[in-house]
């Protein structure tokens, strides 16, 4: 049996199966068991092409190499976890009288057709249908961000709608004039927009309309990634939503998003001499980095201030691959997988700490370390590992990152350490009173799933101390993909 | 334009500038069924010019992406609005933030910036539509404008949808159309778009009794 195969039928049959059979006492368990089944494949999948490098399947429609494989295993753990945690304080969101069964139904079946999309997203060959994918991606998430049909999550979802969608119009025109160049290479076909016909005749695309191309995917795609000026949608979007959904968006659709822009980057640096798609990278991700970080002190909702952080991360990260070399893409790399880890974590102790509380509002949110020890410490170990403490994997890409943009970029390194600092005074100070405070509080009906939390984290600590040299290989043979 | 230019080419030209023109009466009209009347008449002009590049081409599958482009853009979605327009008792007077005279003003500097954009990759190609892709993104930069000053949800879906119009006509244009795989992806996403907003629509109504988007405005930096 193909595992490949395995890992995109399973969440498209049973988001099928979960839309179809509606609410059902077993649909919880078969959410989560279907997203096990879809990481065990994924992992088994991985494991194949770590050991006998990249492949084809369905003849060049889908092409897994060692980078996008490792997309496939994250996207497929943190759906995982996800569901995992979904199913008690979804329980919980119905027992207060917030969600109806429909609308849970409706929850888990796009749940899964989201992981479907974002692994069509990882491993199709074809850029046309990379696009599709995304958009598709944007779809099923809209009507889950207005779960919970409250005037702000309307607002939400059609501010995230309508932006993605403006957005992600940006980036099918990119997508046409890269055909546009590809076409003049590699002649009237449908290969012409497979990436790896594309990579291989990268030096002969014309500069011209490949620089043009390249701008459009970037803002096109950049929206989805949260990029600064772009950003507006995403806050919203996190805050309003189910708190799974948060954790999925924050922890995967970005990380999928700025995927699309490095297949793309790989082919603009290719074929642009001089680093214009670097150069264009670094200065939006110093752009993002900076404005989020100043928005984080102003924020009085908690998923709110998170969505930020993410924000400020994402730009972190695409500051980092416009930098580019090996050293660099390895600490993004490394980078994306410690955020997608951390902050889902987060914003699983956040969801739980706001079902404890019936809140989101940080200033009403109070001594968590006594109302439950457990979310209390989950959510302040997060803060630390997100804000790059030391002993966290988040540490040891941070200051990856640093150290090389000292050394060949040192003029942006106040700027970086300006913006760190900044977020940590901001996000610390506004978590410590929320965990150590006075309370008062009330108890759930059911038990949360706080496992999750403390999976990410350990991960996130176990990197931030050891990489195990299986992963580092494979991290570096990534990056070296990426140029 | 020179006068030996071949009958297609200009058949081609002149659909596109109809399409433009299209645009431009898009963006002064007051009234939702005529907004949508008119977005249905540019997908039919586009199927028409996508007819033309595929007769004079040869390439069989822009007969699919026609045919397409004429169920989708010029029947089954202004349908679906029409259907909209109808359930949802939309008031028909669109009320514009900027006055309509000033909005075509700033869509004529639009349509020179695409004109310039586009006119270096233009010269790059050698397909006999290559003066439309100017147009194209004009259409795009049109449609766009539409959306950022219109305060009613459907309005903006139109727009949204003809800027949709304006990329496949950037595509038939630059490259006589993208793979048939991709085309049928990005049609279906247009269709569960246009559908996942009507759902959309009902429930914005049923929050606000309205669809204006000033109630979307809460959600701001404080």
């Amino acid at each position: 049996m193909d595992f490949f195969v395995l890992t995109l039928a399973i969440p498209l049959v049973s988001g099928l199966l979960l839309a179809l059979a509606g609410e059902r006492a077993w649909a919880p368990n078969l959410n989560v068991i279907a997203s096990l089944s879809t990481f065990l494949a994924a992992v088994l999948l991985t494991a194949e092409i770590v050991a006998s490098g990249p492949r084809f399947v369905f003849g060049e429609t889908f092409f897994i190499d060692s980078l996008n494989v490792f997309f496939v295993a994250l996207t497929a753990f943190v759906g995982l976890t996800t569901s995992i945690f979904s199913g008690p304080y979804m329980r919980n969101e119905r027992e207060h009288g917030k969600l109806s069964l429909p609308r849970l139904r409706l929850y888990k079946s796009m749940f899964q057709l989201f992981m479907f999309t974002m692994l069509v997203a990882l491993t199709t060959n074809n850029l046309g249908i990379l696009w599709v994918a995304m958009e598709a991606a944007t779809l099923t998430t809209v009507l889950l961000v207005s779960l919970y049909r409250t005037a702000a999550s309307l607002e939400a979802a059609w501010k995230y709608f309508i932006l993605c969608g403006v957005g992600i119009a940006q980036a099918l025109f990119g997508t046409i004039l890269l055909y546009f160049a590809a076409e003049r290479v590699l002649g009237q076909s449908g290969d012409a927009l497979l990436w790896t016909h594309l990579a291989s005749v990268k030096g002969q695309l014309d500069p011209t309309i490949m620089a043009l191309s390249f701008i459009f995917l970037l803002v096109g795609y950049g929206t989805k990634v949260g990029l600064v000026p772009l950003h507006n949608w995403l806050p919203d979007a996190h805050a309003e939503g189910p708190t799974p959904v948060s954790a999925v968006l924050s922890g995967l659709l970005l990380n999928v998003a700025l995927y699309a822009i490095l297949r793309c980057k790989v082919l603009a640096d290719g074929a642009i001499p001089g680093g214009f798609a670097s150069n264009l990278m670094m200065g939006f991700g110093l752009l993002t980095l900076l404005v989020a970080s100043f928005f984080l002190s102003r924020q009085k909702d908690v998923k709110r201030m998170f969505a930020y952080s993410s924000i400020e991360h994402m730009g972190l990260i695409t500051f980092a691959f416009g930098m580019g070399g090996a050293v660099a893409n390895f600490a993004g790399l490394l980078h994306m997988t410690m955020h997608s880890l951390t902050k889902s974590a987060i914003f699983f102790a956040v969801g739980h700490a706001a079902q404890k509380t019936g809140t989101q509002v940080m200033e009403d949110i109070r001594g968590l370390i006594k109302i439950n020890p457990v979310i209390g410490w989950g959510l302040m170990l997060g803060t630390l590992a997100i804000l790059g403490m030391p002993p966290f994997g988040v540490f040891a890409s941070e200051f990856m990152i640093l150290t090389h943009a000292m050394k060949h970029h040192p003029w942006a390194t106040p700027i970086l350490l300006l913006a760190l600092g900044v977020a940590f005074a901001a996000i610390f100070g506004k978590v410590q009173p929320m965990v150590f405070g006075e309370t008062h509080a009330k108890r759930l009906p059911h038990a949360p799933a706080i496992t999750p939390v403390f999976v990410h984290l350990a991960i996130v600590l176990l990197f931030g101390l050891y990489i195990p040299p299986y992963l580092t290989r494979w991290f570096h043979e990534a990056a070296r993909m990426l140029g | 334009m020179n006068a030996d230019m071949p009958l297609s080419a200009q058949l081609i030209n002149l659909f596109a500038s109809v399409i433009l023109l299209l645009a431009f009466a898009m963006l002064a009209q007051r009234r939702v069924l005529t907004l949508i009347n008119l977005f249905a008449l540019q997908g039919l002009t586009l199927c028409l010019s996508t007819l033309v590049v595929a007769f004079t081409t040869g390439q069989a599958h822009l007969y699919w992406s026609a045919a397409l482009t004429l169920l989708l853009k010029a029947l089954l979605l202004p349908w679906i609005l029409h259907q909209l327009v109808r359930k949802l008792n939309v008031k028909s007077e669109i009320e514009a933030l900027i006055n309509i005279p000033a909005t075509m003003l700033v869509g004529i500097v639009l349509v020179m910036v695409a004109f310039n954009v586009a006119l270096p990759i233009s010269e790059l190609s050698q397909t006999i539509t290559r003066g439309t892709l100017g147009i194209a993104l004009a259409v795009v930069l049109l449609a766009f404008l539409m959306m950022i000053t219109r305060q009613k949800a459907i309005t903006q879906v139109v727009g949204f949808l003809s800027m949709e119009n304006g990329l496949f006509l950037a595509a038939t244009s630059a490259t006589y159309g993208m793979p048939m795989v991709v085309e049928l992806g990005i049609a279906l996403d247009v269709l569960i778009g246009a559908i996942i907003l009507g759902v959309f629509f009902f429930q914005i109504r049923e929050q606000f009794d309205s669809l204006d988007i000033r109630h979307l405005e809460k959600l701001k930096e404080r």
